[in-house]
């Protein structure tokens, strides 16, 4: 704390020197302190527990429990909601989670205001604390630095964090690791806030791997069942494939530009050769990173496994802030990505082949999570499309509106997962809370989530005037713009012209948008319209979450349903037209610029209305075709469902990437790991040859000596003459 | 004169090399040792007829250790006697690696 008080250089003429902007490094301590005093809760909490530890008494009470979940098997399944034996901590852990990122919150909120009122400001108020890694040339400051883009993530992050961590208060109390839960989700938040704050490479990358080393704990949460534990390994491994190429990144950024501070590097690349294979290696080494963290296609994997964890986390890891990082992460690098046309073409295909390619498993799953999941990837997506053709602050900008969408999304669905859980406690049922073949007809039961959870699936589903369609709308129109006039539209990319890859994106795009409009609605109808599927006893027992649930829900569905006007159209005036975009500006507008070709990018209207109505009639006919092409009465419990035939079943084993990855990755990498480096070089080489190998050779040499000692003088005085002999012989011989 | 001393000196000692490899009792090593150590008295004394009387003192050194050592190495075989009824070197290999 002391060191973090010391602010060695702060830019007493910056604008934003001496207002609230001074307290930044309080807004990541916040949640820090929180998990400290959780954690401290936890460790204090479960060394008190011993022999009356509630799993233990869980057990005892439902026989057969175990049994049971071993037989539903499959990863990402769990059940919420253990046991009903409360920590003994819970009271102060529902006040210090869930308060130290209200405080976070609102001191961010301060914090942008003063920025706000402080006029147009084009440098980063960058606050160093301390030197953190002095090497030769090499030195790297803790430094967190607050710049406009910054600013939107670190409200998002504590404004959305803040909601589902009062969600969480619902929905994890009864859970006897409730103290640990909220130590994890407040050192995430933590490490999110060093990510977006940090004002170099490596600082960021800290809050990076800190993460992911949260994601990976909050997923194998609930480690007592192997699948969660499971799915925390891959997201982890996963992750450090893409970590691999964000080192890289770094390394060749120091090698070559010399330094890794951001507003240096940001000089620096202006020397870069525009288009050059060095700039170009980078950006794909750091988009490598990108596909890890934020799950597109070839790493996409983890994510639908992720959903092993509870619900609030999927909500706030998995959907609205870490793997986000990916996006924030090539808007922070504008400046290396708009000199490499090959790299954003790249960032754009890879996104726009995510978006489609994940709505279509989306479309099959049952899994109600799973299905949220899908669409995160494929939205995911669609904010790749954004940066990668240069429009960072539309990318920029559905990121903030998925954020809130699809957390409502996610915490609506844990709402229904919540009262399906209940009502199968109650009855001592054990069927899957989390499978939209149990659900139907919970409108009647669970009014305010319905009614939020369409707002949210309009909203993703493009519909107007929901955020959704305003960001969408924006990347689609800001790919068709580019396609006909930017660097990338006259670069070519593996041979195809740039402009052919840009409209082919647009298709795809639009391709996923419908897909994207039939998968939720069909989330909705089965779980909230039709008949209800749930059992007889079981109905008695489905109610609405408590208040301190809906609330969060409440805030989101209002978020979801005016954060278009952040950035509104030029066509639909009905406030400030393209407030972020510009507030954005002097983060990104150069790079933008130098895509657009110095000057912004003018579609006509008539095109634009053209565009725009396509969306919009997208969106309708997804959600058209989804009404009227299912039957929600027709669909029967998981247990007695039957199996999908032909391409249904392709997508409801997600095209078997899973199993391909298997056969191709990871069953040659136990097969080499156990055959050559643990047989072959561990146990053959090192323990065989080295080891074993230099104690035969001292165990032989010393048998040699051994027998030379003979005891027998005799033999001394022979071997003595002998050497006598050939001493003087050698002499004189010579 | 110096060859056949000389000679005569080399003859001496090869007998007691040839005497210390291959008898078993240990006072006849002794005594061949004790043989070694008089044919390198000879050389000495003949060596200082011709590079001065320094040979001959290195003979009252060599005697005088070659007594000591005498002293020292015969109560080692009485020691060893006593210990192991045996003065057969053949019997006794308590050093054996």
């Amino acid at each position: 704390m002391l060191l973090l008080q010391q602010h060695v250089e702060t830019a007493a003429t910056h604008p934003l020197a001496g207002t609230a902007a001074e307290w930044l490094w309080l807004v990541p301590v916040l949640p820090l302190l929180g998990f400290l005093i959780n954690g401290a809760l936890s460790v204090f909490g479960a060394a008190r527990l011993g022999p009356d530890d509630p799993s233990g008494t869980h057990e005892a009470g439902h026989p057969g429990h175990a049994s049971m979940e071993a037989g539903h098997g499959g990863a990402g399944h769990q059940e919420d909601h253990h046991t009903v034996t409360r920590h003994r901590f819970a009271t102060i852990t529902s006040i210090v989670g869930p308060s130290v990122l209200v405080v976070a919150f609102l001191l961010s909120a301060v914090i942008f205001w003063q920025f706000r009122n402080a006029g147009e400001i084009h440098a980063a108020f960058v606050q160093r604390y301390f030197t953190w890694v002095a090497t030769g040339d090499l030195t790297i400051d803790a430094a967190l630095m607050l710049d406009q883009l910054s600013l939107v993530m670190l409200l998002v992050v504590t404004g959305v964090g803040a909601l589902i961590h009062i969600f969480s208060v619902g929905y994890m109390r009864d859970d006897p690791g409730y103290p640990r839960y909220f130590a994890y989700l407040n050192l995430f938040v933590f490490f999110m806030l060093l990510l977006v704050l940090g004002a170099n490479y490596p600082v960021m990358f800290v809050g990076w791997e800190g993460v992911g080393l949260c994601s990976y704990l909050l997923i194998g949460f609930w480690f007592s069942d192997k699948a969660n534990a499971d799915a925390g390994k891959k997201a982890f491994i996963v992750n450090r494939i893409g970590d691999f190429g964000f080192l890289i990144a770094m390394f060749m950024l120091f090698a070559n530009l010399g330094t890794l501070d951001f507003q240096q590097l940001r000089i620096a690349a202006r020397e870069l050769a525009p288009g050059g294979a060095l700039v170009t290696a980078i950006c794909l080494f750091l988009f490598l990173g990108c596909t890890g963290k934020s799950a597109q296609i070839p790493l996409y994997v983890w994510l639908p496994d992720a959903m092993a964890g509870p619900t609030p986390v999927s909500a706030l890891i998995h959907a609205a802030t870490m793997v986000t990082a990916g996006v924030y992460l090539i808007a922070r690098s504008s400046f290396l990505f708009s000199l490499s046309p090959v790299a954003s073409l790249t960032v754009a295909v890879v996104g726009a082949l995510t978006a489609v390619f994940a709505a279509t498993i989306g479309l099959k799953q049952w899994d109600i999570k799973k299905v949220l999941a899908y669409s995160t990837v494929s939205q995911l997506g669609y904010m790749f499309v954004g940066v990668g053709v240069g429009a960072y602050g539309a990318g920029i900008f559905h990121l903030v509106t998925h954020a809130f969408f699809k957390a409502l999304l996610f915490l609506g669905s844990g709402s229904v997962i919540y009262a399906l859980h209940r009502a199968y406690h109650e009855t001592h049922s054990h069927d899957d809370a989390q499978d939209m073949r149990n659900m139907g007809g919970l409108r009647r039961y669970m009014p305010i989530t319905f009614v939020l959870m369409w707002i949210a699936t309009l909203a993703i589903a493009g519909v107007p005037p929901f955020a959704g369609f305003f960001s969408k709308d924006e990347i689609l129109g800001a790919v068709f713009a580019r396609a006909r006039e930017s660097t990338l539209a006259d670069a070519s990319w593996l041979g195809i012209p740039g402009s052919f890859v840009l409209y082919a994106c647009y298709v795809i795009g639009l391709a996923a948008a419908l897909m994207t409009a039939v998968y939720m609605t069909r989330m909705m109808i089965y779980t909230f319209h039709g008949p209800n599927r749930t059992g007889e006893k079981e109905r008695d027992h489905l109610a609405e979450a408590p208040w301190v649930m809906t609330g969060p829900l409440v805030a989101l569905g209002i978020l979801s349903a005016i954060g278009g006007w952040l950035n509104l159209p030029e066509f639909l005036a009905l406030g400030p037209v393209g407030s972020l975009e510009h507030w954005l500006e002097p983060v990104v507008g150069e790079a933008t610029l130098r895509i657009t070709h110095g000057h912004p990018v003018e579609i006509a209207h008539s095109v634009e209305y053209a565009l725009v109505g396509a969306a919009v009639a997208i969106s309708a006919i997804g959600i058209w075709i989804a009404f009227s092409r299912l039957k929600p009465e027709a669909l029967v419990p998981k247990t007695r469902a039957k199996p999908e035939e032909g391409f249904e079943r392709v997508l409801e084993h997600k095209y078997y990437v899973d199993e391909a990855y298997d056969a191709v990755i990871v069953r040659p990498t136990y097969a080499t790991s156990r055959n050559l480096l643990w047989r072959g070089i561990d146990v053959g080489l090192i323990d065989g040859l080295m080891v074993n190998g230099s104690a035969w050779f001292a165990r032989g040499f010393g048998w040699l000596g051994s027998a030379l000692q003979s005891g027998q003088v005799g033999t001394y005085a022979w071997v003595l003459v002998l050497g006598v002999l050939a001493i003087v012989g050698a002499v004189t011989i010579r | 004169m110096l060859a056949e001393s000389l000679f005569f000196s080399a003859v001496l000692f090869v007998i007691g090399v040839v005497g210390v490899l291959t008898r078993r009792n240990a006072i006849i090593i002794f005594m061949c040792v004790e043989l070694m150590l008089n044919a390198v008295n000879l050389a000495f004394v003949a060596f200082a007829q011709v590079y001065g009387v320094a040979g001959q003192v290195f003979v009252f050194f060599v005697m005088t250790v070659a007594a000591a050592e005498a002293a020292v190495g015969l109560a080692i075989i009485i020691a060893l006697f006593r210990h192991k009824q045996t003065v057969n070197l053949q019997q006794i290999n308590l050093l054996k690696g």
